[in-house]
């Protein structure tokens, strides 16, 4: 879907990137994650021609970026911003059709259009006709992502969507992120500094630092197969959580106890990550848990999953 | 006249076709210069804002074209663009200028650049990012900075009545030369008036909300043509010739009243200021002019005084007036002020005008030839006595004869000196007299009986044909009503006169008032 190709932005002496190469499949979630400063809001402004590039080719959907106006091309990439960068002046109504009416649509599609999105991504309807200033932080920032979605544009690009908010709502952003339908059909670029995000939302990881990429790939890859230690070290300090939320019940499966009932009403299936099952104990306050994959069941307890997740680790690696 | 203070709301009565006349004038001035600023200052201040490097000279331009004095800017615009309506408006647009562009530039450049990058993202064009994101954004402190150009205007447009545009300067201007403090105020309450309301009008839009604002903006440029179009309106009657009078002038029984009443005179007439009335009629921006009998210009600008057959304009002894409370205070004051009476005529007045007003010799090395010339001069004494302080109006025979006064005090007696001159016209030098704030000026004594004394018409009539009796009058009225003496007439006489170029006269075969009046009237 997006093929970057040795691209470079200097400026000046100083190389922001630095001859970077990566693919980003359909619909697939790429996140660029690294420290600030090593290049990763560049080379997103580069995709959508915010920023000319040095040197260097990108495709989006086999078409050369460069041979489209700026202009025709934004307005087929979802853009979401870091600090929303809503307009103050229009209402939020008018915000979410700015495409829409660039794109010369009807009245009636562009109404349509957005009481769907606000009803998906839970948006008070009353809150059309108010202006930014008068929204909270959360609610900004599915406007903004509103905006970014309302034409159906196959490819969309974050800058640090939920950087500007606190913990408990992005947290809980992130979930309705994770969860809404309309993104699984979108290939996704997204840039975080955030590693907790990254690995929660990203099926790829592309880590950079200086302008140049240290590893792309997935985030038990990053996790248990770091390609040096810069990654290793990047991704220490929170390796206790990120392994627990990487390592799914379909992984240990097999080192966990046999057998089973279905008499149970808490029931996991095998994506679920051993993070989500160890809180699934606490809030569930019970003893036993059910899960299941393609062909059967297993019941089991808090002291077995975690016997089973530290086999997990002490693997020979491959 | 003076029987009956009339009041203002009396006088504003009287006068409400000219009062509606100068202020229909007045906010025509304002709103076409404004117009013009905004359709010249706006796409400039978008222009520096995408090329900043230039911004500092445009900037630097308008700022320093603002601090040029208003009335100097107005000098500036006659030789290019003459008389009347256009300099003014000239004048006015530079004034609004800066804060157009200004407020312009900064609006623009005030946008946040995630705003105009979001804007960019979502694919806009720069036109659209300009007219949909950075305009609208911009609009509140645009609106300032018109609004700021609103009132600076209103304000600046009083003085286009000095180069007969017209305005509400008129009455401000003619009731400070005529004393008439109803005048004033009739010109100056709905100035202040306008100023204060479009000040608020403007400040109401900026605080609309950007939807009312939208609307707002795109019904602003239809009123502020309509308001330029008020100008239009009052458009004069036009005559075959055209007659500039300074705004004192206007009023006084011997000047325009006198004209109408005595001669029936109708002629297309603008107010103006006497600094450039004379040059206009040179340059024929004007036909007929008000002015002094001993103006240098006259001489200058080969102009001819009109025969005034019917003796409106009785002659007048200039002579100085003095405090009494300073005559005691200075003995020898008298006696020094006297020495020069008996040794300028009407001749030599104008001869020494024409000196400082046409080949700009300084006032005071024209009145120190004239003191060595006739053996009155003395040298500084250098004295250590108290301070004597001499005033004069703003125009060329008063500095003069400030000068010799001056001299003279300091050469015959142990004073000191003050001069306090250019004191603008006969109600400024007045009231400094009256407050103590000078000690003498020179005065005409027809300016003493029209202007501050205003006697009933049936003693003017009395007087005017006698130039002693009309100073015996003064002189007791004065030292009456005021402690002010009259002291020895200077000898010669400063009277109104109308004048035109030599040339225009003689081919016409103009020499009278009546004659031009004949003029006119036939066809
Ligand atoms: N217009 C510019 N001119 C000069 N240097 C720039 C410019 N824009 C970015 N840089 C530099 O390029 C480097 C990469 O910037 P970039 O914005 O891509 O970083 P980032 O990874 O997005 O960081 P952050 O997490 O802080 O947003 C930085 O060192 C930055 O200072
Ligand atoms: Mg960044």
């Amino acid at each position: 879907m997006i093929s970057v190709r040795q691209l470079s932005k200097h400026y000046g002496e100083l190389k922001a990137v630095d001859n970077i190469s990566f693919e980003v499949g359909e619909h697939e979630n790429l996140i660029l994650l690294g420290t600030s400063g090593c290049g990763k809001t560049t080379t997103l402004k580069m995709l959508n021609r915010l920023i000319e590039p040095t040197s260097g080719e990108i495709y989006v959907d086999g078409k050369n970026v460069k041979d489209q106006s700026p202009e025709s091309l934004r307005r087929s990439i979802g853009y979401v911003l870091q600090n929303t960068g809503l307009f103050p002046h229009y209402t939020i109504a008018e915000n979410i059709a700015v495409v829409p009416k660039l794109l010369k649509w009807d009245k009636s599609k562009i109404e349509s259009r957005t009481n769907e999105l606000i009803e998906k991504l839970r948006l008070p309807v009353d809150s059309l006709y108010k202006y930014p200033s008068q929204l909270s932080g959360g609610q900004q920032q599915r406007v903004g992502l509103a905006r970014a979605l309302i034409a159906d544009p196959p490819v969309l690009l974050m800058d640090e969507p939920f950087g500007a908010l606190d913990n408990i709502t992005r947290t809980r952003v992130q979930a309705e992120f994770k969860a809404l339908d309309e993104l699984l059909r979108k290939t996704i670029i997204m840039v975080t500094h955030d590693v907790q995000e990254a690995f929660e939302l990203g099926d790829r990881i592309c880590l950079m630092d200086k302008g140049h990429i240290v590893q792309i790939g997935t985030p038990q890859e990053l996790l248990f197969k770091p390609a040096n230690d810069f990654v290793k070290q990047f991704l220490d300090a929170q390796r206790v959580q990120l392994e627990f939320k990487t390592v799914t019940i379909g992984n240990i499966w097999d080192r966990l106890p046999v057998g089973g009932l279905d008499n149970i009403a808490t029931t996991l299936n095998e994506n679920t990550s051993v993070w989500a099952s160890l809180t699934a104990f606490d809030h569930q306050k019970q003893q036993q848990l059910t899960i299941k994959n393609a062909d059967a069941i297993k019941t089991i307890t808090y002291e077995q999953l975690m016997a089973a997740y530290h086999q997990y680790q002490q693997r020979p690696q491959v | 006249m003076n029987e009956h203070q009339q009041t203002l709301w009396e006088f504003m009565q009287q006068q409400s076709d000219k009062l509606l006349t100068q202020t229909m004038e007045h906010i025509g001035l304002t709103f076409i210069a404004l117009l013009l600023a905004i359709i010249v200052g706006l796409p400039l201040g978008i222009f520096i804002a995408r090329k900043q490097k230039l911004s500092g000279i445009v900037l630097g331009i308008a700022g320093v074209l603002q601090t040029i004095p208003s009335i100097a800017l107005l000098g500036f615009m006659i030789p290019v663009l003459g008389i009347g309506p256009k300099p003014a408006i000239a004048a006015l647009l530079i004034y609004a200028l800066l804060p157009v562009i200004r407020n312009t530039f900064t609006g623009i450049t005030g946008v946040d650049a995630t705003i105009k990058e979001a804007a960019q993202a979502m694919g806009m064009s720069k036109g659209q990012i300009l007219a949909r994101v950075e305009l609208p954004l911009a609009m509140p402190v645009i609106l300032a900075g018109i609004r700021t150009a609103a009132v600076i205007n209103v304000g600046v447009a009083t003085l286009a009545s000095l180069i007969a545009a017209g305005g509400l300067g008129e009455f401000i201007f003619g009731g400070i030369s005529l004393n008439n403090t109803n005048m004033i105020l009739a010109g100056a309450i709905p100035a202040a008036l306008l100023a204060i309301i479009f000040d608020f009008l403007l400040s109401l839009l900026q605080k609309l909300n950007a939807k009312k604002l939208k609307v707002a903006v795109q019904v602003l440029p239809v009123i502020l043509i309509l308001l330029s179009i008020v100008y239009l309106v009052p458009s004069a009657y036009g005559t075959k010739l055209k007659a500039g009078f300074t705004p004192e002038f206007m009023g006084r029984q011997d000047g325009d009243l006198g004209l109408k009443q005595k001669y029936g005179l109708k002629i297309h007439t603008l107010v103006i200021s006497d600094a450039v009335m004379y040059k206009a009629a040179y340059q024929k921006e004007l036909d007929v002019i008000s002015g002094y009998s001993t103006d240098g210009r006259l001489k200058a600008y080969d102009l001819v005084v009109l025969n005034d057959n019917k003796a409106i304009f009785p002659p007048y002894y200039a002579a100085p007036i003095v405090r009494e409370d300073a005559l005691k205070k200075f003995p020898d004051l008298e006696k020094t002020l006297n020495m020069l009476s008996g040794y300028i005529t009407d001749s030599v007045m104008t001869g020494l005008n024409y000196r400082t007003d046409y080949l700009h010799e300084s006032p005071e090395k024209v009145a120190k030839d004239f003191l060595v010339a006739h053996h009155l001069y003395k040298e500084d004494q250098h004295g250590s006595g108290d301070i004597v302080r001499i005033g004069s109006k703003i125009f060329g025979e008063q500095y003069i004869l400030g000068e010799m006064y001056s001299m003279l005090i300091k050469g015959y007696t142990d004073y000191r000196v003050s001069t306090k001159t250019g004191l603008g016209g006969t109600k400024i030098c007045f009231d400094a007299l009256t407050n103590n704030q000078i000690d003498l000026y020179p005065e005409y004594t027809g300016t003493g009986l029209l202007v501050m004394l205003q006697p009933k018409q049936k003693i003017i009539d009395s007087l005017s044909t006698d130039k002693d009796k009309t100073y015996q009058y003064v002189k007791a009225e004065f030292e009456k009503r005021y402690q002010l003496r009259w002291l020895k007439p200077i000898g010669f006489n400063n009277a109104y006169a109308i004048m035109m170029r030599k040339q225009q006269a003689d081919d016409l075969n103009i020499k009278t008032i009546s004659d031009l009046k004949r003029y006119l009237d036939s066809n």
